[in-house]
């Protein structure tokens, strides 16, 4: 009984979409992005400047909110799984269904507010189009790591608070504590070389890979930061995107798939 | 007809079912009786998938539904807390679960039966007790299954809809449904159970009919019976 039934998986895919189109959090996501978009591009002058500042923030706000509404919309749609545990569907679908709806809701609402605006500015004439490209592709990926991660944690806990509490660590510590742990073991280890350790640190931090999959990218050697350097040194432009790249996708995949074995053996 | 053969379930160390061996037949109405927290739920819930046996086996119609998904078309079941999508009209959510489902439903008739044709166009939210309980009978009986499991079907019902769910019962008993039913409402047993299951501390203590329950516990009526097993005068 091994075998994928997608029918049912893109029915369940369709009713969360359909749910959360209803959802006022979809739009002010999609809202603050496009103001937030707008604004900026009226105020740089120059569009690589305000792509490193969309940068700077979807790399931490991507995954703030997909930690967010992940745990929200999981413990908020809990009546409808349980109606849809009755039927005749497999778990997995029920589950690949929701996490696919609330990661597709969120990159629609991230994709359409930061698109427009550049659009409207004519990101295409700028010569800057890769750049915007591969920022907006990062972007999605934070949102499908994140929100993978979010419901992992939340069909751990039948506590509410406690799964939120857990998200928001898991956000934290990515986006805040695991740089400044890295940083303190660099300076403590300053006389040995530590280049691939620093390598392999970057590899365990989506939100580091993101950063230096961009950077790699930007080739802007004053913004590119020691992990990005090393990347640069070791592997290679091309190189260092494809192992970026790919471990990114592992990213995704492994907290889904676990989640995913979670959600099988689960008594409701 | 569905066959449990030495179901188990301990949720961490509360160990709720312990060793269940049951068979639920066509044609007949079997009720499970026991007091609040005897592993009534829990027991239905393994049969539809939702709770993992941690021993044991279950049949349904001649197959196991370990790692099974589609035998839950051969059942209408009504959970004991009906849990909706709070947003949903309720004629929203009956072409919902019609569409997941992929068949056309009967509700029109259930709709009529149970006067809920005015309930249609209301959120779920809106519903009174027993308005929703009226609507979680429709969704279970929507579906010409095989198999019907009721938990607790006729809390917060009106008169009338009472009358109305006894006759839907004893028509599909009719009809060679197997149906397996909880209830603490023991004139409900006795006029329509065929089978009693008396299930206590995890384990079965009776299995019978009305009639054997009765002489062997006691009591003219049904609920002294149950009375003397709860307060323990049958040891
Ligand atoms: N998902 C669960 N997790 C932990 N304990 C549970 C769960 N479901 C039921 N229980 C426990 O199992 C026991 C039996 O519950 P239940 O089957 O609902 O009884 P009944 O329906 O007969 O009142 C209770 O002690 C209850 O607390
Ligand atoms: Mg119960």
């Amino acid at each position: 009984m091994r075998t994928f039934y997608p029918a049912s998986m893109f029915k369940i895919l369709k009713y969360s979409l359909f749910d959360l189109t209803r959802s006022r959090w979809t739009y002010g996501y999609f809202l603050f992005y496009l103001i937030f978009t707008f604004g900026l591009l009226y105020f740089s002058n120059d569009v690589s400047k305000a792509i490193i500042s969309m940068m700077n923030i979807i790399l931490i706000l991507n995954p703030l909110i997909a930690t967010l509404f992940g745990a929200l919309y999981f413990y908020g749609s809990k009546e409808f799984a349980e109606l849809l545990l009755a039927l005749p569907l497999k778990r997995s679908s029920i589950f690949m269904g929701k996490y696919l709806g609330l990661s597709l809701s969120l990159s629609l609402s991230y994709l359409l507010g930061t698109g427009i605006p550049f659009l409207f500015y004519e990101i295409q004439a700028t010569g800057q189009a890769w750049n915007f490209l591969l920022l907006t592709v990062a972007g999605l990926f934070l949102t499908f790591i994140f929100t993978g991660l979010s419901f992992l944690v939340s069909i751990r806990f039948e506590n509410t608070i406690k799964g939120f509490g857990i998200s928001i660590f898991i956000w934290l510590f990515f986006a805040i504590i695991y740089d400044g742990i890295f940083l303190l073991t660099l300076l403590i280890f300053e006389q040995y070389p530590l280049d691939k350790y620093a390598l392999i640190m970057t590899l365990f931090n989506p939100i580091d890979l993101s950063r230096v999959l961009i950077m790699l990218k930007l080739d802007i050697s004053a913004l590119m930061g020691y992990t990005g350097a090393v990347f640069n040194k070791f592997l290679g432009t091309g190189l260092g995107m494809i192992v970026a790249f790919g471990s990114l996708v592992i990213w995704i995949v492994v907290p889904v798939f676990v989640f995913i074995r979670f959600a099988k053996k689960k008594d409701f | 007809m569905i066959i449990i053969d030495n179901l188990q379930k301990s949720f961490g160390r509360n160990e709720v079912l312990k060793g269940i061996n049951l068979n639920i037949r066509d044609g007949v109405i079997t009720a499970i009786l026991g007091p609040n927290g005897s592993g009534k739920t829990t027991l239905i819930k393994s049969i539809l998938g939702m709770v993992i046996p941690g021993d044991g086996s279950i049949e349904m119609n001649g197959k196991g539904i370990h790692n099974n998904w589609k035998y839950r078309n051969q059942i209408g079941y009504l959970p004991q807390i009906a849990r909706f999508p709070e947003n949903l009209k309720v004629k929203e959510l009956i072409r919902m679960i019609k569409d997941i489902r992929r068949t056309e439903g009967k509700e029109d008739p259930l709709a009529e039966m149970f006067d809920l044709k005015q309930a249609m166009d209301k959120p779920l939210r809106h519903l009174s007790g027993g308005t929703r309980q009226k609507v979680n009978i429709l969704l279970a009986f929507m579906f010409e299954s095989p198999n019907y499991i009721l938990d607790e079907p006729t809390a917060g019902l009106d008169p009338l809809s009472l009358i109305r769910f006894k006759e839907l019962l004893i028509a599909e008993k009719k009809n060679g449904k197997a149906i397996l039913l909880t209830t603490h409402i023991v004139s409900l047993v006795e006029e329509l159970a065929d089978d009693v299951i008396f299930l206590l501390e995890g384990n079965i203590f009776f299995s019978g009919s009305v009639e054997e329950l009765k002489s062997k516990y006691g009591g003219l009526k049904l609920e002294h019976s149950i009375a003397n097993i709860l307060s323990g005068q049958h040891v």
